[in-house]
């Protein structure tokens, strides 16, 4: 029995030894860690520069990972959060968890320059309609041929209630439409196959066969041609211009690590996290790179115009305009 | 005590959440949600009758047909129930989907797709069901039956019915509960946001809005509308018949007519056609796509090691209050403890999960024990499961034994191994069975409370969708479907093997 009890207190003390190097605690969103994200290759690379240990904790997805932070407010485990987009960073700061990065803002390699004091982008891509090139010759050229097209010609589109692109594609709509967005919504109804609640079903849905156009990101032919060698599904490119994603980290003000919290925004922007980006989360690094991008990368729709709300405009008005897309949709 | 634990668990999600809306003040309403409403409860009505008036006569003709494939189509039966709603989905479209097989010719999504995907994962359950209350019927009832020159209709009306009715309200109150908290399936099939259930609108609510009253008062309106609802139909229940056990084996001298033949025969090829398309669709395009790696097999072991776990809580939890229940003389508390079993089903798992992490955050480190917790939320979630098998023959077992055991002094251990152990072993399996396919299938609590070391087979299809691994995805869907069917077949294996003892 003593030795049991012995046994226990040196292992708890070799426990408690073991933490004693510092751990920086990183909430994110699931995909970013898992297999085939690209989390388990920057833990190792940020920990070949410190003496500390990088923890993730995987969390749904972006909006999951801030209602997290909401539920345990100043209790919170965190030190850094990453993979909030700009559609949530107003909300974000408005927990006053969050304190100000002390970052080069010009190291943000995003299409407009970055302003933002609290946060820093580590990778964005813009929204667009990918299409099975198989089952559509034409592609449409703008958003109005998308709402006006061949109703037979059907969509598969993400529910901006649950999914982060559906909201993209709800901002897109409102960033080109404006007040009339609401009857372009109608228009586009008999277009709409479904509607989703994530990316991955909607996804699924389009490889399966269902319907020859889905909302996705600009990059994702890339994974095609780079991991399957196909070009068969390709994004369109239009004319009004594509509503861009930004995904961003930021620290915890009253972390105890804040200062490697900071060390770690910094590598964040170098190429030893930057190259790891394109071929694993697939988008496109919000900082320096080294190693140049997959050739795949270069045949992307390089969109004309990038459309973008502010994070506080997206803050006070998501709500009103979700329940304006809702009852476009729901009669 | 089994019904604090569970009332207590509810409460604990529930309540944190409610005060946590209090504070932030009460939540505004408007024409949205009464729409809500009617649209959840009308899908979940015609999905429940359409539902079990197909299995009725399914369970009918396979109580009284022995035919070549017969056991493998009740495996077969089992197998919906353990997929997760996606992977269920995307077969579905493989056959009836505007790329399917008979596909083209009809659009799938609306109302009909919603109710062709309830049919799919609900009908076979209800068949599975009626059929185990029809197998417990003994063979001296179809012998006299038969010598009394009964016909098709007779034996229906006095002989099956009576013990069919007795479970029909429990197996239509569970598939109405699951259809209202259906999620994915309305979502996708369903096309769009005109068709919104309570369930989703809850979701948004906790979610993207973060707005804990409005989500707290919907959960409550689910709360009260399937509440009364089941405890309505509670109310109109039979009690459960019971009969002198006998040792012969059921031979049934019924059905022997041309016309019955044919019937069954048009029945049972109609079950067919509903649930083995897609689930060979699932099949045919998860061959060639698995693959087998350590994830793979981690994944396997964690979902098993969380089946068996929670299987075995919500086992024990449902076999002590069906005793309860069973036992209580009055109507009123019982249909209070059927629909404390009931209440994981009508709470949405978002909502428990969330409240769970309010009260316990302070407490314990959440994600050191999430284990515990997916566990505890796969237990409740597949208590409902438990009880449609195990209530109807507890409650027969008491009235038959109680008196007998209580003169001969059997209590404890003594009275488990010599009559409940015994009797109720078929009922106890099929409820063991049925929690861990549905913990199987589950996604809600591992991503809930999933750490990235915990990954179950529906949490892999799920990351390897995410990144676009499609195919990858469809072969693990295959290695679910497989796995559930091997685990079916042991299961029965080992219940014929103590039949023969």
């Amino acid at each position: 029995m003593l030795k049991i009890i012995s046994t226990l207190i040196a292992s708890v003390i070799f426990a408690s030894l073991a933490q004693a190097k510092e751990t920086l605690t990183i909430y994110t969103y699931e995909s970013f860690i898992s297999e085939w994200g690209p989390g388990g290759k920057i833990k190792e690379a940020y920990e070949k520069t410190c003496d500390c240990t990088l923890k993730w904790v995987g969390l749904g997805d972006g909006v999951a990972t801030l209602n997290r932070l909401k539920l345990e407010g100043a209790n919170t485990k965190a030190d850094i959060v990453l993979g909030l987009d700009t559609s949530l960073t107003a909300e974000a700061i408005g927990t006053g968890l969050f304190g100000k990065h002390g970052v080069d803002k010009a190291l943000a390699k995003t299409p407009e320059a970055w302003t933002d004091e609290y946060f820093m982008p580590y990778d964005y891509a813009h929204f667009a309609v990918i299409y099975d090139t198989e089952k559509m010759a034409i592609p449409p050229k703008s958003l109005d041929e998308l709402v006006n097209g061949d109703p037979t010609q059907k969509i598969v589109l993400e529910d901006p209630r649950s999914s982060t692109p559906g909201l993209g594609f709800l901002l897109w709509m409102k960033a080109v439409y404006g007040d009339k967005a609401a009857e372009q919504w109608k228009k586009l109804q008999p277009r709409i196959l479904t509607i989703t609640p994530g990316w991955s079903e909607a996804y699924g849905l389009f490889t399966k066969g269902e319907a020859p156009m889905v909302l996705s990101y600009t990059t994702s032919p890339a994974y095609h041609m780079v991991a399957e060698n196909t070009s068969r599904y390709q994004a369109a490119s239009f004319s009004e211009g594509h509503y861009l994603q930004i995904e961003v980290a930021g620290l915890i003000e009253a972390s105890p690590e804040k200062a490697l919290a900071q060390k770690f925004l910094g590598f964040m922007m170098t190429p030893e996290f930057q190259d790891i980006i394109p071929t694993n989360n697939w988008m496109l690094p919000a900082g320096a790179t080294d190693t140049p991008l997959p050739d795949a990368f270069d045949k992307l729709v390089v969109p004309s115009k990038t459309l973008l709300f502010s994070p506080d405009e997206v803050f006070k008005n998501r709500r009103a305009w979700i329940d304006e897309w809702l009852n476009a949709l729901s009669k | 005590m089994a019904l604090g634990i569970i009332l207590g668990a509810v409460a604990l999600g529930f309540l944190p959440l409610l005060w946590l809306g209090m504070e932030q003040g009460l939540p505004r309403f408007d024409s949205y949600l009464p729409r809500v409403v009617s649209f959840t409860l009308q899908q979940a009505f015609l999905s429940t009758l359409l539902s079990v008036v197909i299995a009725l006569p399914v369970a009918r003709a396979l109580a009284r047909r022995q035919f070549h494939g017969r056991e493998v189509l009740l495996k077969i039966f089992s197998v919906p129930l353990a997929l997760p709603a996606i992977v269920a989905i995307l077969g579905i479209l493989g056959v009836y989907g505007s790329s399917g097989l008979f596909g083209g010719g009809f659009s799938i999504y609306g109302l009909t797709g919603i109710l062709l995907a309830h049919v799919f994962f609900n009908m076979p359950l209800a068949a599975r069901l009626m059929l185990t209350r029809l197998e417990a019927i003994p063979a001296e009832n179809f012998r006299l039956a038969a010598q009394l020159g009964f016909n098709n209709a007779q034996v229906f009306r006095f002989i099956e019915w009576p013990q069919l009715s007795s479970a029909i309200t429990g197996i239509s109150s569970l598939i109405f509960l699951l259809c209202t908290a259906s999620f994915a399936v309305v979502l996708v099939l369903g096309g769009g946001p005109q068709a919104t259930t309570l369930e989703v609108a809850i979701y948004q609510s906790l979610r993207l809005d973060f707005d804990p009253a409005r989500a707290s008062i919907l959960a409550l309106a689910q709360l009260a509308t399937c509440g009364l609802l089941v405890f309505v139909a509670g109310q109109f229940a039979t009690e459960v018949q019971v009969f002198p056990r006998t040792l012969a084996r059921t031979q049934r001298w019924d059905g022997r007519s041309r016309f019955s033949k044919i019937a069954d025969g048009v029945v049972i090829t109609l079950a067919v056609l509903i649930v083995t398309p897609p689930i060979l669709s699932v099949v045919v395009s998860g061959i060639g796509n698995i693959r087998l790696d350590d994830l793979l097999l981690w994944a396997v072991m964690t979902s098993l090691l969380i089946g068996i776990a929670s299987a075995s809580i919500s086992v024990a939890l449902g076999w002590v209050l069906a005793g309860t229940a069973a036992r209580q003389p009055r109507t009123l508390l019982r249909s209070a403890i059927t629909l404390a079993c009931l209440a994981s089903l009508i709470m949405p798992p978002a909502v428990l999960a969330t409240g769970w992490f309010v009260s316990l955050s302070p407490i314990i480190d959440i994600s050191g024990y999430a284990i515990f917790l997916v566990i505890t939320l796969n237990a409740l979630m597949a208590l409902p499961f438990v009880w449609s098998p195990l209530y109807p023959a507890i409650s027969d077992s008491v009235q038959r034994h109680d008196r007998l055991c209580s003169s001969l002094g059997l209590r404890g251990f003594a009275r488990l191994s010599l009559i409940d152990l015994p009797v109720l072993r078929k009922p106890l399996a099929l409820a063991f069975l049925m929690a861990v396919i549905v913990s199987l299938g589950d996604l809600s609590a591992i991503t809930l409370f999933g750490s990235d070391t915990l990954v179950t087979l529906p949490a892999l299809i799920y990351r390897q969708m995410g990144h676009y691994r499609m195919n990858d995805a469809a072969g693990t869907a295959l290695v679910l479907a497989v796995f559930c069917f091997a685990l079916i077949t042991l299961a029965q294996r080992w219940s014929q093997s103590h039949d023969q003892a």
